[in-house]
């Protein structure tokens, strides 16, 4: 009886703030535990909540969501240690943390740098403002584990998106630490929406789903058709994205913009 | 006689009071029998041979041959344009590029009404909207896109931006030579080389505009224009020398061309159907709302993909409005578009009007109440009367679907919660207007309504420099302005993107 027997985390799902099991009591094993295994419901219900977290975090104010990024970046900071455990690598972590103050900044930044004001031909005041997609459903890189889920994850919030994120499947471990690094940062429950499992199961679903609004196939790859997601992503007209792992621009955070024109007469 | 008018000792307006005939010249217009097809700068016969007949609308005449474009053709047109794109024009200096298109925009002012009468033989617009709105902003699309051509790396600092290649474009019978210059402007700015495909019911002025481009003596391939129907489409779309697709059409045809598109990486970008709700606050100045109502949904006979098909209307004021509305119809002139003095013309095709006939027809089904003014319809051509229905549902067909017509449902509202959640439940999201007096809730309104345009005491207006394009199943991308420069480039290191 030398050393201290540790006592294991479970490894469960991240939906509407909470940390709910798979509703089908399924896990699989991988990195040396057993980790949820999604469900077609499980994906449902993630998008019924990004949906209804998505108005409160695109009317927050962009001085808001910027602070909130930021805090997630001194929690994360906090546990490099255990990410560091979980990814084998104390670098990682730190460009993870790195990457989150970045986009931080950017949130209220975005609108002056996407933005415009027309100078139509005409007695109007014309201005472009971007909005937030919606709901994003992501499907994060493979690898890198925890700098590939946060390049994904964090341009749509930053613009104000709610988001479902299916996390590497080989390494999903990463992606529940951060959820509990979400849940204690002030990033309103369902705002980011952590989802475990067998990809081949559960992209196909959240790329076919009606009320998600854009698609990020990053880590479409292994055993997930990547031509069957697009066309799914058809069913409503979805903007597809191929994310790139390692991104970092606020050209990331404009694919999951969209547009606004406003017209008013100039008149007295 | 009215008491005002015994008052004022003026001559009683007779009851049967009408406009004289003011029709406009169709000489400046000189047709050939037949079209072959434009590619690499040349005329050249179908590989099918096969050719179809575009008639006007107004009369149901024939106007000339045209061609049909199979899947040989499109081969050609890509080659071209691949090949200018190559050879030259995307290696061209940019400065003379926007020469180029300096040229064409200033060509397309000196012609602008020979285009204008055109557009309306074959489209069955009125005259005075084609020749004060489409023509106009065709030349100031070109005139405004030449600018961007050389600045560029303004735009876009940071970012590197190349242009594509070869971009297909599909456009619409709407605003034919209009959304010509909305496709290839940019594209040609930005400088990829183009295969554009008219529709198969307005060919005439994109055919006319390869003129324009002998004129401006633009590089041959650099533009290439194939007619056909939606076959000629799905051929372009499908083709894998085209690097990027633009569409503008039905939300139907856009999710075809996004599911035949899946898994190629070829950009895309689509700008799609609407149902726009058009929504009056109890404090508009009502008679500018009218005509605020009137040019929202009868414009174009309401051919317009941003129409406002969906009237909201603040219970307070509803009987007054609609009372107004009606008021304001009876003056509305339709009939021939080669008229200077008509406000509606021709149902663009006999296909268009079987359809705007039967939604119309669903409408009375479910309950509805209909009205149209009394009017008198030529006997030759398609025609339909500007229709209001009121006692509109939400779940009713024609408060859902896109009509495609002169065609309005009005429904009410009694808060502006209650507006916004009515205005916002559709599957579109292209664009919406807002009449109130108040500047508070212009701004609320207009950050709560999610569509790409609103237009807050205005509606249907149009300018090269303001973006223009849908939310949700209205299509991505956007078309105008800085932004609608960006689906023509690509940006290197950066995330692929379909939305552009």
């Amino acid at each position: 009886m030398a050393s201290r027997l540790p006592v294991r985390k479970t490894y469960k799902l991240y939906v509407g703030g909470a940390f709910p099991r798979s509703e089908s009591g399924r896990t699989y094993e991988v990195q040396g535990a057993n980790v949820a295994r999604s469900s077609r419901k499980d994906v449902r219900d993630a998008v019924r909540a990004a949906r209804g977290a998505f108005a409160k975090w695109s009317a927050s104010t962009a001085y808001n969501r910027g602070q909130v990024l930021y805090r997630v970046a001194e929690m994360l900071e906090a546990r490099t240690h255990d990410f560091a455990g979980v990814v084998g690598d104390e670098d990682e972590v730190n460009r993870s943390v790195d990457r989150v103050v970045w986009y931080a900044g950017w949130a209220d930044k975005l609108a002056q740098v996407i933005g415009t004001s027309n100078p139509v031909a005409g007695p109007y005041f014309n201005f472009t403002v971007p909005e937030p997609t919606g709901v994003v459903g992501v499907v994060a890189p493979e690898q890198p584990a925890l700098l590939g889920l946060v390049s994904r994850v964090v341009p749509p919030i930053v613009g104000g998106n709610a988001v479902v994120v299916l996390a590497s499947e080989s390494e999903p471990l990463a992606a529940i630490e951060l959820a509990e690094v979400l849940a204690t940062s002030d990033v309103p429950g369902g705002v980011v929406n952590i989802l475990t499992g067998y990809k081949g199961e559960t992209a196909p679903i959240l790329a076919g789903h009606m009320d998600v609004n854009a698609l990020d196939l990053a880590g479409a790859d292994g055993g997930v058709d990547v031509a069957e997601l697009e066309q799914l992503a058809a069913n409503n007209v979805k903007r597809v994205v191929r994310g790139s792992s390692d991104g970092q621009s606020p050209w990331e955070v404009a694919s999951f913009l969209e547009l606004k024109t406003v017209w008013h007469p100039i008149g007295v | 006689m009215s008491e005002l008018e015994r008052k004022q000792d003026r001559a009683p307006v007779p009851a049967d009071w009408t406009y004289a005939p003011a029709p406009e010249s169709t000489d400046i217009v000189s047709l050939q029998d037949r079209y072959g097809l434009f590619v690499g700068g040349e005329w050249v016969e179908p590989a099918s041979g096969e050719y179809f007949t575009t008639i006007s609308p107004r009369d149901e005449e024939p106007l000339a041959g045209v061609a049909q474009a199979g899947r040989e053709d499109v081969d050609r047109a890509v080659g071209a344009a691949r090949d200018a794109f190559q050879n030259g024009w995307g290696k061209a200096s940019a400065a003379e590029r926007a020469k180029y298109l300096f040229r064409i925009a200033r060509i397309l002012q000196e012609r602008s009404r020979e285009f204008a009468v055109l557009e309306s033989l074959n489209g069955g617009k009125p005259i005075k909207e084609s020749r004060d709105v489409d023509l106009p902003l065709a030349a100031a699309h070109f005139f405004y896109y030449a600018g961007w051509a050389d600045k560029l790396e303004y735009a876009f600092p940071n970012r590197t931006p190349k242009p594509i290649g070869v971009a297909g474009q599909i456009i619409p019978w709407n605003f034919p030579l209009l959304m010509l210059a909305w496709k290839v402007a940019p594209a040609l700015a930005a400088g990829n080389t183009v295969v554009l495909k008219p529709a198969e019911t307005t060919p005439l002025t994109a055919l006319l505009f390869c003129d324009v481009l002998r004129q401006a003596e633009l590089p041959a391939g650099v533009v290439n224009i194939l007619t056909g129907d939606g076959r000629t489409g799905a051929e372009i779309v499908k083709h894998p020398g085209t690097d990027k697709i633009a569409f503008t059409g039905s939300t139907e045809v856009g999710k075809a061309i996004q599911r035949e598109l899946a898994g190629t990486g070829k950009k895309l970008t689509l700008e799609l159907g609407g149902k726009a709700a058009n929504i009056i606050f109890d404090d508009a100045a009502l008679d500018q709302a009218v005509e605020g109502i009137v040019n929202g949904i009868y414009f174009n006979q309401g051919h317009v993909c941003c129409a406002g098909s969906r009237l909201f209307v603040q219970e307070s004021i509803y009987e007054q409005t609609i009372d107004k509305l009606k008021r304001r119809l009876t003056t509305l002139r339709v009939g021939d578009p080669l008229d200077k003095n008509t406000d509606v013309g021709a149902i663009n095709s006999s296909m268009q009007l079987e359809k705007i006939a039967e939604l119309v027809e669903s409408g009375k089904e479910e309950g509805a109440e209909i009205y149209q003014p009394p009017c008198r319809l030529p006997e030759k051509g398609y025609w339909f009367v500007p229709t209001v229905f009121t006692n509109v549902a939400q779940s009713y067909r024609i408060a859902q679907e896109e009509i495609f017509g002169p065609v309005l449902s009005v429904l009410t509202f009694r808060t502006p919660d209650e507006a916004v959640e009515k205005a916002n439940n559709t599957p579109y999201g292209l664009s919406a207007g807002v009449w109130t007096e108040k500047g508070s809730r212009i701004l609320a309104m207009a950050q709560r309504l999610r569509a790409g345009v609103v237009w807050a005491n205005t509606f249907n207006r149009f300018d090269p420099t303001s973006p223009f394009g849908g939310y949700k199943e209205s299509g991505f991308g956007r078309e105008g302005g800085l932004h609608g420069l960006e689906p023509y480039l690509k940006f290197d290191g950066e995330t692929e993107e379909w939305g552009g």
